[in-house]
């Protein structure tokens, strides 16, 4: 076991655990903001680099401090480890400037992309964007490409979190799916524009952080907030069958993977349940979905984001225009 | 020769035929091979350990530290892998030694991989040295006919195999992690560390990467035996370096200069560089090939304490980035006073972006922007503002990224900003002008518009 600190606060976590799951384990609001990271999937993570936090302190027996701030994915806990992430104004800084770095490139056509509401770079934007970009050039473009029968990809949308990639190397089989060219003109693609073609190819819809890759059966059916998640499941000999329906009146829309605190899937589910079982007869309905953290869809109500005790204290004192005093404990 | 200088690398440069296996052997090549087969691969460790060397790629960690973490576990097989995918602009050493004297690396390859106890090792060329993967090969040819390769190498019992493997052409492919991913098939995108190669490298066993120019500097070390060869050089900077000097002066090639050789005297001296060509003034420096800070002349021949700047890691890189630059791969490139820092900068960054591979976002993203917004000064529309936001870019991408090719990227706008900044604003004051003058990288004629 070992012992790490993460924004002041302690908990002990089994050796080689990473900081990102430590800190998930205090709690989603200490957790850093991830675009690429997927738990459920193997050698995930590191690309985005918005999940970057400073190690104060390297470990108990070598207490140096990292000299660069480090990938929080990928970089296991060492016992006494201090770690500054939400606390650390140079990290704030730092994830800002991804953030926007990220975002020049993007299109920003949110309300017209079927991810809105569900978009995790929304969620970075929101918490760590600026108001104005400083980013005056033409943005990349790409060709929308149908992926298979059931998927669209908008590459002008794609931050190339290689997410898709691990799940077509993972849980498909014969690797189809990969990223062409380089630079900032890198793109995902299937082999020569080949269509992904085998039971499992719709869950990399379910684990891109953004809009581009979205289920051509749902496309321009209506925005994420208008529907109604609800779990349900059926049997089947594929994969558990445990899906989160979105329905709107007694049509299902879209049938999604169900997916926890921090938009991570829990168990993958397979094509015919996600393309083909659009009846409500083909399900049992088990309630109303609970969709988690960050979202503002919560079984159709928007669900209050309890922000920790301390937060609100410091927001008052900042507000009377007094000194923060050093946070010590948080809970 | 009549340099002043031992020359421990390039000592049979001159020679005719020396890329030709008997001719090298003529004239004492592979007798340090015999000896070193004689000794135990640990005590040659030991000599690379005591002699100092530094990788001579551009990091200058030391080699000896780096074949020591090279884990051994049971039963699993080692490999050294030489990294000839030389790619930083201004640098073209390894071509040359590889161009003339193919032998010297290929014997440093074979007691290398004794001493590491690796049986099958690679040279990873870069792709746009076609001509120069044929010379390997006809040497490793002859050396496998003459017995210096492949089963039982002079009846030490020793197997090695050699092969060379092409590069495809891209830049990043010369950080050590994308060359494994490169060798074994893949896109050339830099690992995450750790694991380290030492641990985990080339499918998965544990790997040690180094320059050409290190391998080839072990031949010598072992002749000499690491004491000696640690004599030569000044402080923790031993032995011999290749500079490939380049830019606007006289002389422009490669040059082995011993470490802690003074700045003014690598420039100014006919021995090496022979001063700035027609008569100029210099006007600034890029010490290490191109991602290294750019210094200007009253900083490159002098530290800010005011002594003189050696050809060394310590020296060069004094002062750290504020008023110092680092020795890296030694592309020396010269600037006289008609170049443009802009104009080089914007050559600098287009390169950055173009081989960017694509894998972290702040790179990805970042060296594009600084490309454009660099036009944008070249194009004469560029405001003040712009200025600052070239150095929050590139400060957003410096130490953020996975491999070091987003500081690559970004130290060379860093440092173009903190000793040229007043070139930047007379792109910004003067649009007019630069679009008057023809060849608008001569900015001595905008000087002349602004008085």
């Amino acid at each position: 076991m070992a012992k790490v600190t993460i924004d002041d606060i302690t908990i002990e976590v089994p050796d080689g655990t990473t900081i990102l799951e430590a800190a998930r384990m205090i709690g989603p609001h200490v957790a850093p903001p991830t675009m690429c990271y997927y738990s459920k999937l193997k050698g995930t993570g590191g690309y985005c680099r918005t999940c970057i936090v400073k190690v104060e302190q390297g470990s108990e027996k070598d207490p140096r401090p990292m000299p660069k701030p480090v990938a929080s994915c990928r970089t296991t806990v060492m016992d006494g480890m201090v770690v500054r992430n939400n606390t650390s104004p140079e990290i704030q800084e730092a994830r800002a400037g991804i953030t926007e770095l990220l975002l020049i490139n993007h299109p920003l056509d949110c309300p017209v992309c079927d991810q809105a509401g569900e978009c995790h770079l929304q969620d970075l934007a929101f918490d760590h964007g600026k108001v104005k970009t400083r980013y005056e050039f033409e943005r990349r473009t790409f060709t929308p490409q149908d992926i298979g029968d059931n998927v669209k990809l908008h590459m002008n949308r794609c931050i190339l979190c290689y997410r898709c990639v691990k799940t077509c190397d993972q849980i498909t089989d014969g690797r189809v799916h990969g990223v062409i060219n380089r630079g900032d003109h890198a793109e995902i693609s299937t082999y020569i524009s080949n269509a992904i073609d085998n039971d499992f190819s719709g869950n990399i819809i379910d684990v891109c952080p953004v809009g581009a890759l979205t289920d051509k059966t749902f496309r321009f059916k209506s925005r994420v907030w208008f529907t109604n998640p609800q779990e349900a499941h059926r049997d089947c000999d594929k994969c558990c069958g445990k899906v989160t329906l979105w329905t709107k009146g007694t049509d299902v829309l879209r049938v999604t993977a169900r997916k926890d605190a921090f938009g991570e899937v829990e168990a993958f589910i397979c094509n015919t349940c996600r393309f083909e079982k659009k009846q409500l007869s083909d399900w049992t309905i088990d309630g109303p979905r609970k969709v988690d953290h960050k979202s503002v869809i919560s079984a159709n109500h928007y669900q209050v984001k309890e922000a920790p005790k301390y937060l609100y204290d410091r927001v008052k004192l900042l507000n009377q225009g007094l000194d923060l005093p050093e946070v010590k404990d948080n809970k | 020769m009549l340099g002043m200088t031992k020359k421990l690398l390039l000592a049979l440069d001159h020679i005719e035929g020396i890329s030709k296996l008997d001719v090298y052997r003529q004239h004492g090549g592979y007798a340090v091979l015999q000896k070193a087969l004689k000794a135990t691969p640990e005590s040659l460790v030991e000599e690379v350990k005591k002699s100092g060397l530094r990788g001579r790629g551009g990091a200058g960690f030391p080699t000896g530290m780096k074949w020591s973490f090279l884990a051994k576990p049971e039963g699993v097989p080692r490999y050294l892998v030489c990294n000839a995918d030389e790619s930083e602009p201004g640098t073209f050493k390894d071509r040359y030694l590889m161009e003339r004297i193919p032998h010297l690396l290929i014997e440093g390859m074979i007691i290398s991989s004794f001493a590491l106890g690796a049986n099958t090792s690679y040279i990873y060329v870069r792709g746009e040295y076609y001509y120069i993967i044929k010379i390997l090969e006809k040497a490793i040819e002859e050396a496998y006919a003459a017995g210096l390769l492949g089963k039982n190498i002079l009846g030490s019992g020793y197997d090695l195999n050699l092969y060379v493997q092409p590069g495809g052409g891209a830049y990043i492919c010369g950080e050590e992690t994308a060359l494994l991913e490169s060798l074994e098939g893949k896109r050339g995108n830099p690992r995450i560390k750790p694991p380290f190669p030492a641990v985990a490298g080339l499918w998965g066993c544990p790997t040690v990467v180094n320059n050409v120019e290190t391998i080839a500097a072990v031949v010598p070390i072992i002749q000499m035996g690491g004491d000696e060869y640690a004599k030569i050089g000044i402080g923790k900077s031993t032995g011999t370096k290749l500079i490939s000097a380049s830019g606007h002066i006289n002389k422009p090639g490669v040059y082995e200069i011993e470490l802690g050789l003074p700045v003014e005297e690598f420039i100014y001296s006919e021995q090496y560089c022979g001063g700035i060509r027609n008569g100029k003034k210099m006007k600034a420096v890029v010490a290490g090939g191109s991602s290294v800070p750019i210094l200007p002349t009253e900083l490159i021949l002098k530290t800010a304490a005011g002594e003189p700047r050696l050809m060394s890691y310590e020296s060069l890189g004094d002062g750290g980035f504020a008023t110092g630059t680092m020795l890296g791969s030694g592309g020396f490139i010269v600037y006289d006073e008609d170049t443009s820092i802009v104009k080089n900068l914007f050559t600098f960054a287009r390169f950055y972006h173009h081989e960017s591979c694509g894998q972290c976002s702040p790179c990805r993203e970042g060296t594009g922007w600084m490309e454009k917004i660099l036009h944008k000064f070249i194009d004469g529309h560029a405001t003040l503002a712009d200025i600052d936001l070239l150095w929050d870019v590139q400060s957003k991408i410096e130490g953020k990224t996975i491999c070091p090719l987003g500081e690559a990227a970004a130290w060379p706008v860093a440092a173009a900003i903190r000793h040229f900044r007043h070139e930047f604003e007379a792109y910004v004051n003067n649009p007019a002008a630069i679009k008057q003058v023809k060849h608008y990288y001569r900015l001595n004629k905008l000087e002349v518009v602004n008085s």
